[in-house]
């Protein structure tokens, strides 16, 4: 009994550290590649999980829905209205210096918010969409996470192979050209807006993807299922402590930070009720805390960048370790 | 509807709202413009001074006007103290890493907010104020206090910055940093004040905001949004733009509610950001574009 415990918690853990891997690979692209300040992570997370949960839900009264369509059309969707609700903010704020899209990014996030409290007919409002089909969710308990860690870990190897592909392809190349350094890109006639909103749109279908996961994971999406700011923290967190430009330090500091997160939410919970509420608040702070110390003290995270990108002309010691 | 009406319950608690909004634009454009990158942790940096001043309100039992000197003093010390630890190891890299170490700061500020104070909304009295009337027009006297306030820090900031040799100082580090660092400027005195001066209208912004509303630990992240609105409205590194901007968001937001679902007022700011991000990135008094 306890051993399925145990084993379920780690099928558990497990998803979820998959599906923050893909959001920060997202993030990856946007900040890591291209130098992209999304601070709406947990925006686009939302589009995608309702679009999705729309798209493949059955009928209900008062809500649009019932479409009942395989989840593979669930999780491209989510990823095409991701990429929608980025392009508009991408077209008007990447002609600037990134902290306007650091403030328009959290301007979306919260107009998602709204959007989702306010509009019934669309996500269902406080109650949220439930009763969304999980694919192989009808085999038993175990079987069934066991199945969907399967899937999702094949969605995760799929994009991380793809990414890195672009990484090292010269689409990457000139995503750091652009990145590193702005008017040598421009005088070699990159047209270095377009390029910017190509990563920002791809990194937010991503986001999207991971939010459609979740949905489906979960079955049923509500606008309190995640905090906003805490969400879009630990990708940001994941990210710089694994190593930005890394597609595999994402994917480790995903797999760390979550480890972290989630085994100091046991502890705060066996506390005493009167100490468990503030010590929640002081994990937030400790996290807050990580991201300044990791910015002090290891900026290029636990994998660094690796610097030559191509790594078939010139493979270094690290690369191939 | 009669034009009472309209001024009484929209136009003037705009002004109201903008007012509170200025006070924190005010600071947002000075960091935009000085330091050159923006503050996230604005918002929280106001919760801050709004409890700082309700510890003040309680534990002496002042009333709270007499509390926002405190206030000010303390998250003045804070905004340095952030800057001192956090942020000064990271000028010589990309600014967009302070804009990112902010979040983290944000998220930071308001964390010990609610271990220190918890989450549930406090107020600085209890009661409910009726506002006195003046040949029609409604106004409460916390509301005169807010705008007066606002016109006089920001009136007092702006003498400082035309008069004074300081002042003049931080003038030229928006302008042109490298002239003013070759013509012998202090920087690491530029930066303690602009902190000083920013952590203080910080804390008098969530103050007037927790004295016209209430006090919640959310109060200045949903303030965040307005005050850059307002800074890049009236063009970043504009005192009297960020004013402007201010009481323009403020204004619009409460106008916002004649035409579109009241849910949606804080999607104003928005709008009206990228609007302008859109048409006038310069903003309407032609400030600095980053």
């Amino acid at each position: 009994m306890e051993i399925l415990g145990l084993v379920n918690y780690a099928l558990f853990m497990a998803i979820f550290i998959a599906i923050y891997a893909l959001l920060a690979l997202g993030l990856n692209i946007q900040w890591g590649f291209a130098g992209l300040f999304n601070a709406g992570i947990a925006g686009f997370f939302a589009v995608g999980a309702y679009t999705s949960a729309i798209l493949t839900s059955p009928a209900a009264a008062d809500r649009i829905g019932g479409f009942e369509l395989p989840f593979v059309a669930g999780w491209i969707g989510a990823m095409c209205a991701a990429a929608l609700v980025a392009w508009p903010i991408g077209k008007i704020c990447l002609r600037f210096r990134s902290d306007y899209l650091a403030i328009a990014s959290i301007g979306i996030a919260e107009i998602i918010r709204l959007v989702i409290k306010s509009e019934p007919v669309l996500t269902n409002g406080a109650r949220g969409i439930s009763s969304i089909p999980r694919p192989a969710g009808d085999l038993g308990y175990m079987e069934s996470q066991a199945a969907y860690l399967v899937i999702v870990l094949a969605v995760l190897v799929a994009v991380y192979f793809l990414v890195e592909r672009q990484f090292n392809a010269p689409w990457g190349r000139m995503m750091r050209a652009i990145r590193d350094n702005e008017p040598a890109a421009r005088a070699m006639g990159k047209n270095v807006e377009y390029r910017r909103l190509e990563a920002f749109i791809f990194g937010s279908a991503l986001m999207g993807l991971g939010g459609a996961l979740f949905a489906h994971f979960n079955r049923s999406i509500t606008p309190e299922a995640i905090d906003p700011m805490v969400a879009t923290f630990l990708v940001w967190i994941m990210l710089i402590l694994g190593g930005s430009g890394n597609n595999r330090g994402a994917i480790l500091g995903a797999a760390v930070v979550w480890i972290i997160w989630s085994v100091s939410e046991i502890a705060t919970d066996r506390l005493p009720h009167e100490y468990a509420v503030q010590a929640k608040y002081i994990r937030l702070f400790l996290i807050g805390l990580m991201l300044q110390l990791v910015l002090r003290f290891r900026p290029e995270g636990l994998l660094p960048e690796p610097l030559r990108g191509d790594r078939r002309a010139a493979p270094t010691e690290r690369d191939r370790s | 509807m009669d034009f009472l009406e309209l001024l009484n319950f929209y136009v003037i608690p705009g002004i109201v709202i903008g007012s509170i909004y200025a006070l924190g634009a005010v600071g947002i454009t000075l960091i935009f413009a000085i330091l050159r990158y923006a503050h996230l942790a604005h918002g929280d940096l106001a919760t801050l001074g709004a409890f700082v001043a309700l510890a003040v309100v309680s534990g002496l039992g002042v009333s709270p006007l007499a509390a926002l000197p405190v206030a000010i003093v303390a998250t003045a010390a804070v905004a340095v103290g952030i800057d001192k630890v956090f942020y000064e190891h990271l000028r010589e890299r990309p600014k967009i890493v302070t804009v990112m170490a902010s979040l983290g700061i944000a998220l930071m500020i308001r964390s010990v907010v609610q271990v220190f104070w918890g989450v549930d909304t406090q107020t600085y009295v209890r009661g409910i104020v009726r506002p006195e009337d003046y040949f029609g027009l409604r106004i409460r006297d916390r509301e005169i206090y807010t705008v007066l306030a606002m016109l006089l820090l920001v009136g007092a900031l702006q003498v400082f910055l035309t008069r004074s040799k300081w002042g003049k100082a931080m003038r030229a580090m928006s302008d042109n940093p490298n002239l003013a660092l070759l013509s012998g400027i202090d920087n690491k005195k530029v930066v303690v004040l602009t902190w000083v001066i920013a952590g203080g209208l910080c804390a008098a912004a969530g103050f007037f905001l927790g004295l016209n509303t209430e006090l919640k630990s959310l109060m200045g992240w949903s303030m965040l949004l307005p005050v850059f609105a307002a800074a890049i409205l009236g063009g970043v590194g504009r005192v009297e733009g960020a004013v402007l901007g201010g009481l323009i968001v403020g204004v619009a937001e409460e106008l916002s509610v004649l035409w579109i679902p009241s849910e949606y007022k804080a999607g104003m700011a928005f709008v009206i950001l990228l609007f302008m991000l859109l048409v006038r990135p310069t903003g309407l008094l032609r400030g600095k574009v980053l």
